[in-house]
Order: C-alpha cells, then sequence, then structure tokens
C-alpha cells in the first residue's frame, strides 16, 4: 500500500534526514518506526502524509506517486490518512465531540452525516459520557483517545501516530495500544513512531529502526533493541 | 456546499471580527471615510456639471436696452445685431417674459416677486448667440457701441470657472480617496492577518485533517468581505441621507439652483459605493492570505 523508493530528504537548511530509504507497507500492517531522536523518523511521517516532498527519491500510497499529485489533491490524501500526536492537537475551546465532528465538518459532511458517524467513534474510545466536555477538562489520555476518534472517524486506510504515548503515563499508554490494536483488526495499517521500548517488546510486530536518516532494521515481530 | 458549512464560514468569521473589534472598526471606519469622500466628490462634480448646463451658456451674449427704446428703433437694432461677425442667432426677451422667467426660476417662492406687475425694474433685452466662446468678446464690444444699449453682459467666465473647480475637485478627490483606499486596503489586510494568526494552530490542525484551500481561506475572505460591505454600506447611508437633507435645504432656501434630483442616478452613486465597499473588503483579505497564509 505505501511504497519508498530510494527516499532521500534534505532539507532547506542543509541537514540531510534521510539517505537512501526504500520501505514497502503492506495494507492492514501494524509498524513500529524506532530510533534515537534526529534519526529521521518524523521525516518519514512527513513524507507520507505529504507535508515535505522527497529531495530523491519516490514515495507512493496506493499506486500514487506524491510527488506527481497536485497541491489540490493533497486534502483528500490526508482524509484518508489519521493522524495522531503526541500533543494531542485539540482545538481548545471546542468540546469533544465537536472536534471530533470538525474532521467530518471540514469534508462538508452533513449536519445529519455528523450525527450519524461521532457517537459510535466516541463509544469505540469510551468517550460517550464526556462528549460535551471541552479537552482542559480531560485527562491526558482521555484527550489522546479524542485525537484517535478524531483520525478514525473518517475511515481512514492509514493511521500515522507520532508518539502517541509521549505524555501519557505507564497504564494510560497500554490502553491507548490496545485501541490502536482494535482498530488495526479491523483492517486499518498503522504507523507509529515511538521511543516507548517497553511497548514495542510486548507488542511483537514489525519494527523499522531508523538511524541516521537509514535504516538499520527491518524486522517482523521485532524489538526495540538497545543499540539506542 | 451545504448548509453546514455555510454556517460554518459565517460563524468563524464572526467570531474573528468580534476577537478582533478593535481593528474591526478601524478598518471599517477607514472604508467609510474614504468611502465618502468619494461619493461627495462624485456628486459635486455630477452636479456642478449639470447647473454649468443649466446656467446660461457661455456662448450667449445678453444686451439690455435703455428704457423708452422705440419699437421700429429695436427692429432696425436686430437688423443692425446681425451683421456682427459672428453672431448666429439673435432673439428678443421683452420685460414681461424676462419677470416670467424669474418667478420661474424661483418656484414655490416667487411670491417675492409680487408687487412687480405694476412696476417691472426688468429692462427689454436681446440675447444673441456667437459661433464660437472666443468671438464673444468682440461681439459684446461693438454690441455695447450700438445706441439704445444700456448694458451688454455675457458669462464672464462663470461656466469656466466652475468647470475649472471641478477640475480640482476631480483631481483631488481621487488622490485623498487612492490614499485612504490604500489605507483601507491595508488595514483589511492588517485585520485578516491578525485573524489568520491567531488561528494559526487551527489551521494547522485543519489542513492535518485535510481541509481544501478553500475551505480554510473561506472565512478570512468572508470577514474581509463583511467588514468592506459594512464600510459601504454605512457610507452610503450617511451620502443618501446626507444629500436629501441637502437638496431639500436648497430647494427652500436657493430655490435658483437646480441640483440633481433624479433618484436613478443617485442610487447609482450609492450602488458604486458599496460595490466599491465589497471589492476593498475582498482585495485586503486576498492581499493578507496570498501573503501569509500559503496553504
Amino acid at each position: 500500500m505505501i511504497q519508498l523508493y530510494n527516499v532521500s530528504k534534505i532539507y532547506d537548511n542543509g541537514v540531510k534526514a534521510l539517505n537512501d530509504v526504500s520501505l514497502h507497507i503492506r495494507k492492514g500492517e501494524f509498524i513500529f518506526l524506532v530510533g534515537p531522536s534526529g534519526a529521521g523518523k518524523s521525516s518519514l511521517t512527513k513524507l507520507i502524509c505529504r507535508e515535505e516532498l522527497p529531495s530523491r527519491g519516490q514515495v507512493v500510497i496506493n499506486g500514487r506517486s506524491l510527488a506527481r499529485m497536485k497541491n489540490r489533491e493533497v486534502p483528500y490524501l490526508r482524509r484518508k490518512i489519521g493522524m495522531v500526536f503526541q500533543d494531542f492537537r485539540l482545538i481548545a475551546n471546542k468540546t469533544v465531540f465537536e472536534n471530533v465532528a470538525f474532521a467530518l465538518e471540514i469534508t462538508g459532511a452533513s449536519n445529519k452525516d455528523i450525527k450519524r458517524a461521532v457517537p459510535p467513534v466516541l463509544r469505540m474510545v469510551g468517550l460517550e459520557k464526556k462528549a460535551r466536555m471541552i479537552p482542559a477538562q480531560l485527562s491526558g489520555g482521555e484527550q489522546q483517545r479524542t485525537c484517535v476518534a478524531r483520525a478514525i472517524v473518517n475511515n481512514p486506510v492509514l493511521i500515522l501516530a507520532d508518539e502517541p504515548t509521549g505524555n501519557l503515563d505507564p497504564e494510560t499508554s497500554w490502553d491507548l495500544m490496545k485501541l490502536f490494536l482494535d482498530i488495526n483488526r479491523r483492517g486499518t495499517t498503522i504507523i507509529m513512531a515511538t521511543h516507548a521500548w517497553d511497548i514495542v517488546d510486548a507488542m511483537k510486530k514489525r519494527v523499522v529502526a531508523l538511524g541516521d536518516g537509514i535504516i538499520t532494521r527491518d524486522e517482523e515481530s521485532g524489538a526495540y533493541g538497545y543499540e539506542s | 456546499m451545504n448548509l453546514n458549512v455555510l454556517k460554518y464560514y459565517f460563524r468563524e468569521a464572526g467570531t474573528s471580527m468580534l476577537r478582533n473589534s478593535w481593528l474591526s472598526v478601524a478598518s471599517i471606519g477607514t472604508i467609510i471615510i474614504s468611502l465618502l469622500i468619494l461619493g461627495s466628490s462624485i456628486l459635486l462634480v455630477l452636479n456642478v456639471g449639470y447647473i454649468a448646463s443649466t446656467v446660461e451658456s457661455s456662448l450667449e451674449i445678453t444686451v439690455f436696452l435703455e428704457d423708452g427704446v422705440e419699437q421700429d428703433r429695436m427692429e432696425r437694432m436686430e437688423e443692425e445685431i446681425r451683421f456682427i461677425p459672428g453672431v448666429t442667432a439673435i432673439s428678443f426677451v421683452s420685460r414681461d417674459q424676462a419677470l416670467d422667467e424669474l418667478r420661474r426660476s424661483f418656484g414655490e417662492r416667487a411670491d417675492i416677486l409680487s408687487g412687480l406687475d405694476e412696476d417691472n425694474p426688468l429692462p427689454n433685452a436681446f440675447r444673441v448667440k456667437t459661433r464660437e466662446a472666443e468671438m464673444v468678446p468682440a461681439a459684446a464690444q461693438q454690441l455695447g457701441e450700438l445706441s439704445g444699449v444700456e448694458q451688454v453682459r455675457y458669462g464672464q467666465g462663470v461656466v469656466e470657472k466652475l468647470l475649472a473647480l471641478t477640475h480640482w475637485v476631480r483631481i483631488w478627490g481621487s488622490i485623498t480617496m487612492g490614499v485612504l483606499g490604500f489605507a483601507a486596503i491595508f488595514l483589511i489586510a492588517t485585520t485578516i492577518r491578525m485573524s489568520v494568526f491567531a488561528r494559526r494552530r487551527e489551521i494547522g490542525i485543519m489542513k492535518m485533517l485535510g481541509a481544501t484551500n478553500f475551505f480554510v481561506r473561506m472565512p478570512f475572505m468572508l470577514e474581509g468581505m463583511t467588514l468592506g460591505l459594512t464600510g459601504g454600506l454605512v457610507a452610503a447611508l450617511i451620502i443618501n441621507f446626507g444629500y436629501l437633507s441637502l437638496l431639500s435645504k436648497v430647494m427652500i432656501t436657493l430655490p435658483f439652483i437646480q441640483l440633481i434630483s433624479d433618484p436613478a442616478l443617485i442610487y447609482q452613486v450609492l450602488g458604486g459605493l458599496l460595490g466599491l465597499g465589497f471589492a476593498i473588503g475582498a482585495l485586503g483579505s486576498a492581499i493578507s492570505l496570498h501573503r501569509f497564509l500559503r496553504v
């Protein structure tokens, strides 16, 4: 579903983030991206959602080259990718329901569609009772689950998570991982960049390790590794 | 586009305007002032042109006759005037006709002139037209030398002075309007820039969720357009009521001055102001979005 062919990324300030990386990701996979800070994990996720374009090489999603994609097509690509962040990125003055509904609102969905689609998603992440609260009234775990609900409400084919457990305590982190597994079982591909070695080791999923802009290790049901 | 999205655009634009209320008021104010200047300049120029066309034409000379000139002398004078070079038309205005005309120009307040019927102070006169304006002074001099003529009068530049005035009104009106219009566009652009700045985090989230550029920009465009339209509307209303009250005052105190009172023309001017306010708002926000919101 996602292919990277000899991808390099050099930023305008001269920083070489990725160097000749090739990677194939199949539909329905659950992949951990690991490696030290500055290894290129974030650059890789930014290339996949076309926040950045590769300096060399090709990124192909569902048979489409992102470099050839026109700017006005990018929003429709992003609607197929649900993004989850360490800092949640919720809108502070909107309720949980409104934050999740916002992902539908920007696609021009009708009120009827929104009222039909949001409650099941909130139930799935266990927030149906907190739908009317604003993010400041929620715990970190609840905020992250709101973010996940917003990421999946559009039925994405891919979840891109950038250190989603970075601000969560261990127990809450595990709740989130159970939620991700649940989503993954329904067929959604998940790519998760993380430093949480205990989670990576316990989940036994595919692990892609990055170091200095190259892939140092790519193992099915791998472990975090201790070289970093 | 469904109702939900429209509601979203308007709600966001409204929230933004309230958040930057002082800047919104300043930009609306600037638009109002520049459009007021434009509107009054246009009405002034139009009216001066209108008055100039109704005042006696610059090609016309009025020859007032002495009292007591005999009828056959007047007929001979008419023949003599025809032979003066450049004269193309001549008409006789009797003192009674002159009084009638004066009375008509006073309209409803013609009662001022009652009592003049028994003792009409106005003289008999000839109205003489020349082929070109340059011939007027020479012809006027020859007319003055005829016997039985008391006084010769012609436009003496009144019309030219009026037109020169409109010339300056046009130039200075355009310059002031240009400067203020520029300031208005700049202020709108600043307002929109502040709105974009206040919502940059939300814009980032919208882009991440897959909002189109159109969707991200629309509330800001709408904000600028609303500010422009509000300014245009207020300016148009002020001009409308100001001009109407001017019209009624002039009609009472200076009845012999004819101002433009054709509603179609006035509404055209007002509509123009409204449209221009809208355009200023749209242009200002477009400039700002182009520079500060490269989505």
